[in-house]
């Protein structure tokens, strides 16, 4: 009979330990669990019964859902009063995506080709500086700057400008009464509010492009104009596609801008919170919020094909 | 979901034609230490707002009922949280009650149980927003009218006489136009308003209620509205933001509560309120009992204090509103007096249209009218331009 080797007693923790080397993929599944239920269940599974409502219809009168399969709900969306709603939503979306890409790449270009060591910090917190604060408190700020009696109407009083911010106002549909009550308004703030979202992939794309090839480009003998096209604009657009996600896919779902400032039109995220909150109309709610859905699907596989994730 | 069961379940009894037999409290017991009322703003008050305005803290010492509030915007607000479920009582306008009741969202009241139900105002008894088939399904709360709120500064001498101030562009006395300056209610049920200014200056159209449209009287409500969007900055659904546009938007005029007026005139705004030549709309709320209300006792003692307590003689004052009790006017239970009474308009009742749920089958002829599905499609299409 040999002796027994001379080890410690193991402990509960020890011979769990040896479990999981044992058993790697329980530990793995162990780890993963958590998230996963988070993802599955709780993020996913509640979007799929959002999605499963979308497949009811409402009794017109008392207002209680009807739990039958229809196609009924659907079909409401493309009813003009809701198809507007969808469509100005949209060109809202690409308004604002499009104001911040041209407002945000001169900051995000300057920061990452020319700003250094001091003004580098600078840029970084007047970038996220407005994203500590609360969002409806600069929202209702926004609507307090932009009223009739507000700043910007005195600004222009003080500098005779008065003229200019009239005749903006006076374009059609952009325009309105005053500027916190028209589309002009609402798309100053969401630029506003968005545009940090914007500038920092953008920033971190720039940043990227190797001083070699501008330097070959000039070599070359092209003029600043060529390089900035052919060179440094190709080599950013996957920052400025990324970019684009946040501030489109932002855009599309706030419901709280349009309410405060605008002139009280429906947008998706609106019209999904009154349907659901004050109407009680959840189908219509679910079929409105699947809009954007299927919306960014779209984005994202075109954003894929322009190779804004090959970076990740 | 448990609720969705049950509101798949009521819907289903809906559809079949079975009213869900709900039967009545019999008698009251001991309290379940709270009670949770769906309310409008400004409707609960415990002395927080402000310390004289106070209605809860006695009943919460008496009862021991603990008094939580949910305040909602709009009619259909209200209708969609007692659908959700979780509430005990809803102070319910006359556009929601009846949808609350064809809904099996309520429960018919036992008026026995409420000994000061005799004291109610004997036109609001019977009124058909609460009672279906003489089934009283709620104890009248409150009633008032939707005046005409204007600033004095830009109507100097000449204040309005005629709702046409929100409806047709024109020139203020100020010299400006009204485009711009001028809000409605950002809730279907404003198309009656639009329909009770025709019914006056269109006869021809026959409107004999805003709230009963056949679809020729409708579209031209439809079309005036249109010709407001035009003049409409803003439509509003808060009391609060309203507030804030008439201060800071340069909004002159609007339909609007007695609510806003009040506490604009106490903070010392250049502001006024009318009821026009047209009439006014007005809303008539009712206390109502969820069907499933977990604190059954609570909610009946509170149907009691809101009749028999000072409730119904200070709230007319708060919120500039007529009580349901007509001795609240005159006994001092509360602040209100008799003139107060007469000046938020307690002799104007049949001046009055109060909000009621519009349905297809009407006084016109079964399916005549449009129903209030449309409405909210239709408003949602005006404010969006169409």
């Amino acid at each position: 009979m040999t002796a027994p080797a001379i080890l410690p007693e193991r402990g509960p923790a020890d011979r769990l330990t040896a479990f999981f080397w044992r058993r790697p993929r329980v530990f793995l599944a162990l780890l993963l669990a958590p998230p996963l239920l988070w993802l599955g269940v709780v993020y996913l599974g509640s979007l799929a019964t959002l999605l499963w409502q979308s497949f009811y219809s409402i009794d017109e009168f008392s207002g209680m859902v009807k739990e039958d399969f229809t196609l009924k709900t659907y079909a409401e969306l493309l009813r003009p009063a809701n198809f507007d709603v969808i469509l100005r939503t949209l060109l809202m979306s690409a308004a604002v995506t499009l104001g911040c890409a041209l407002l945000a790449f001169p900051i995000a270009y300057f920061a990452a080709r020319f700003a250094r060591g001091r003004w580098k910090a600078v840029f970084y917190l007047g970038v996220m500086l407005p994203l500590w604060s609360s969002y409806l408190v600069k929202v209702y700020a926004w609507k307090l700057i932009l009223a009739k009696e507000g700043i910007v109407t005195w600004a222009a009083e003080a500098t005779h400008t008065s003229g200019l911010l009239n005749a903006l106002l006076a374009l059609p549909v952009i325009g309105g009464n005053s500027l916190s009550t028209s589309y002009i308004g609402m798309f100053m703030v969401f630029v506003y509010v968005w545009i940090p979202y914007m500038i920092l992939p953008m920033q971190a794309a720039l940043e990227r492009v190797p001083t070699s090839m501008l330097e070959a480009s000039q070599d070359l003998g092209a003029s600043r104009a060529q390089t900035f096209r052919t060179v440094i604009l190709p080599l950013a657009l996957p920052g400025v596609i990324a970019g684009s996600i946040f501030t489109f896919s932002l855009t599309m779902g706030d419901y709280i801008i349009p309410q405060i400032v605008g002139n009280s039109a429906n947008f998706i995220g609106m019209a999904v919170y009154q349907l659901q909150g004050t109407a009680g109309n959840i189908p219509l709610a679910a079929a409105f919020s699947m809009v954007p859905i299927l919306i960014m699907l779209v984005y994202l596989t075109l954003a894929k094909r322009a190779g804004a994730f090959d970076a990740l | 979901m448990k609720t969705i069961r049950l509101m798949g379940t009521t819907a289903l009894a809906v559809l079949t034609g079975l009213t869900p037999a709900v039967a009545q409290v019999t008698a009251i017991g001991e309290g379940e230490g709270e009670v949770s009322i769906v309310a409008w703003a400004g409707y609960i008050e415990r002395g927080e707002t402000m310390k004289e305005f106070d209605w809860v803290t006695k009943f919460e010492a008496d009862t021991g009922c603990k008094v939580s509030v949910k305040t909602a915007n709009t009619s259909d607000e209200m209708v969609a949280l007692m659908n959700e479920g979780g509430f005990d009582l809803v102070t319910a306008s006359g556009d929601a009650s009846l949808r609350l009741i064809a809904g099996g969202r309520v429960q018919p009241v036992n008026i026995d149980l409420i000994p000061s139900w005799a004291t109610v105002d004997d036109r609001l008894k019977d009124a058909p927003w609460h009672t279906v088939d003489g089934v009283h399904y709620g104890v009248p709360y409150m009633w008032g009218p939707n005046v005409l709120m204007y600033n004095t500064d830009a109507f100097k001498d000449a204040p309005p006489t005629s709702w046409n101030v929100v409806f047709e562009e024109m020139t203020l006395p100020d010299g400006q136009s009204n485009k711009g300056r001028v809000q409605a209610y950002d809730g279907p049920i404003h198309i009656a308003d639009a329909a009770q200014y025709l019914m006056f200056h269109k006869p021809e159209l026959k409107i004999t209620s805003p709230y009963e449209l056949n679809e020729e009287q409708y579209k031209a409500a439809l079309d005036l509205l249109r010709v407001q969007r035009d003049l409409v900055g803003r439509y509003w659904h808060d009391a609060f933001i309203q507030m804030d546009d008439f201060k800071n938007e340069g909004v002159v005029a609007s339909g609007s509560w007695p609510f806003q007026v009040g506490l604009m005139q106490s903070e010392k705004q250049p502001i006024a309120s009318v009821i026009p030549q047209e009439g006014a709309t007005g809303w008539a709320d009712t206390t109502m009992m969820h069907v499933d209300a977990a604190h059954p006792n609570c909610a009946y003692k509170w149907m009691e204090h809101s009749l028999a307590s000072n409730l119904q003689s200070d709230l007319s004052v708060w919120f500039g509103a007529n009580p349901a009790v007509l001795a609240a006017c005159t006994d001092g239970r509360g602040m209100q007096t008799a003139e107060g009474c007469t000046a938020n308009g307690l002799d104007d009742f049949d001046k009055i249209r109060f909000w009621t749920t519009p349905v297809a089958n009407c006084a016109q002829g079964e399916g005549a009218c449009v129903p209030y599905y449309r409405w909210v499609s239709d408003y949602i299409g005006v404010i969006g331009g169409r």
